[in-house]
């Protein structure tokens, strides 16, 4: 069963992927996408675990006690910062494109317009 | 393309991911493993710079040219937000109407706001030493404004708000840590080096560089964070009208 941990974050990655292409608004797009990329953040820790381990903080526990890897904690962290604005910037993207349009539905957008 | 036809090249890319990803999966180290060199090797440089919280240490000093790349992206996606957010032609901003908020909501947000404040900072200034940092504590800062806006109304966020000196704290918070690195080439070391006294092991001024690094970007997080709301905010509630609407 060791493979289950990355197994769960390959299927919330498909199951972003799916909500994402047949999304019918673009909110709901956006947040698919959130989805998708929260799989790394499962794949990313289960890769760090260490079976037994502890956080990666000395403030309570002696040096030498077994901990998790701390780089791709650092790497999840930086992962989380950079969703975060990315759905801020497309947020902002579509509340643009609700009010040039009037609709967020993907399928009804087929014309470019100033 | 019909929606029954997109649905079948969509189940095919799927299925051909998943197997991709099966594939992968199953050449992996097993979970839970032991063997983690870079982990092992991240603990120890953090140990012998003085920094009880690894991940800062991995964050801010190991990598700290990659966090200013990170922080740029925050920067970037906060400036692109602000010009996709403006008011555009044919419309006009009208000041909300103030909102009936139940006494208990505002006694409670009002309690909440020191709290939650204080704990922001001591999140950021606790990140050398416990789980934490500018990062996560900057959010915090600038959740507890928004309490304000849950509590009272978005009149009372707005007078605690100035959202041009936010504008200029998001701009320092960077420019802070740009300079904070090169401090490390007039110290005659590489860029973003650790290159002040490492301090005593568990206190607030342990880590060199990594304390003053984390308090930069908490100042560029909460900033960049209060900007964004105050942008999403007013379009929301203030600018009326689009001009191109059908």
């Amino acid at each position: 069963m060791s493979v289950l941990p990355y197994a769960i974050a390959g299927w919330i990655f498909l199951a972003g992927l799916y909500g994402l292409a047949t999304s019918r608004d673009l909110v709901h797009a956006v947040g698919c996408l959130s989805v998708a990329q929260s799989s790394t953040y499962v794949l990313l820790l289960a890769v760090g675990y260490r079976r037994g381990g502890t956080a990666p903080v000395f403030s309570d526990v002696k040096p030498g006690v077994r901990v998790v890897d701390p780089v791709v904690q650092a790497l999840a962290l930086t992962d989380v910062v950079v969703g975060a604005t990315v759905t801020a910037l497309l947020l902002a993207l579509v509340v643009q494109t609700a009010k040039r349009h009037g609709t967020v539905d993907p399928d009804e957008l087929f014309e470019l317009r100033g | 393309m019909s929606r029954r036809l997109r649905l079948g090249v969509l189940a095919a890319g799927l299925l051909a991911t998943a197997a991709l990803l099966a594939a992968a999966f199953l050449e992996l180290p097993a979970f839970g493993g032991a063997r983690h060199p870079y982990g092992d090797r991240a603990v120890e440089a953090s140990l012998a710079r003085h920094t009880a919280n690894t991940v800062s240490a991995v964050n801010f000093d190991q990598r700290a040219f990659d966090t200013l790349g990170e922080e740029t992206i925050l920067f970037s996606a906060v400036l692109g937000t602000v010009v996709l957010l403006r008011q555009t032609r044919g419309e006009h901003r009208e000041a909300p109407e103030p909102a009936s908020v139940p006494p208990a909501l505002r006694r409670y947000g009002l309690a909440a706001l020191p709290v939650t404040l204080l704990t922001g900072l001591y999140v950021i200034a606790h990140g050398q030493l416990s789980p934490g940092g500018g990062f996560q504590g900057g959010v915090v800062v600038a959740t507890a404004f928004h309490l304000l806006y849950v509590a009272v109304d978005y009149r009372a966020l707005e007078r605690v708000r100035p959202v041009g000196l936010y504008e200029i704290g998001d701009a320092a918070g960077e420019a802070a840590y740009v300079l904070l690195g090169a401090g490390g080439l007039l110290a005659g070391a590489a860029y973003l080096a650790n290159v002040l006294p490492y301090g005593t092991f568990g206190t607030l001024a342990s880590g060199g560089t990594v304390p003053l690094l984390n308090a930069a970007v908490g100042l560029e997080v909460s900033s960049a964070v209060v900007v964004l709301l105050a942008h999403f905010l007013r379009q929301a509630l203030e600018i009326e009208g689009g001009g191109e609407r059908e």
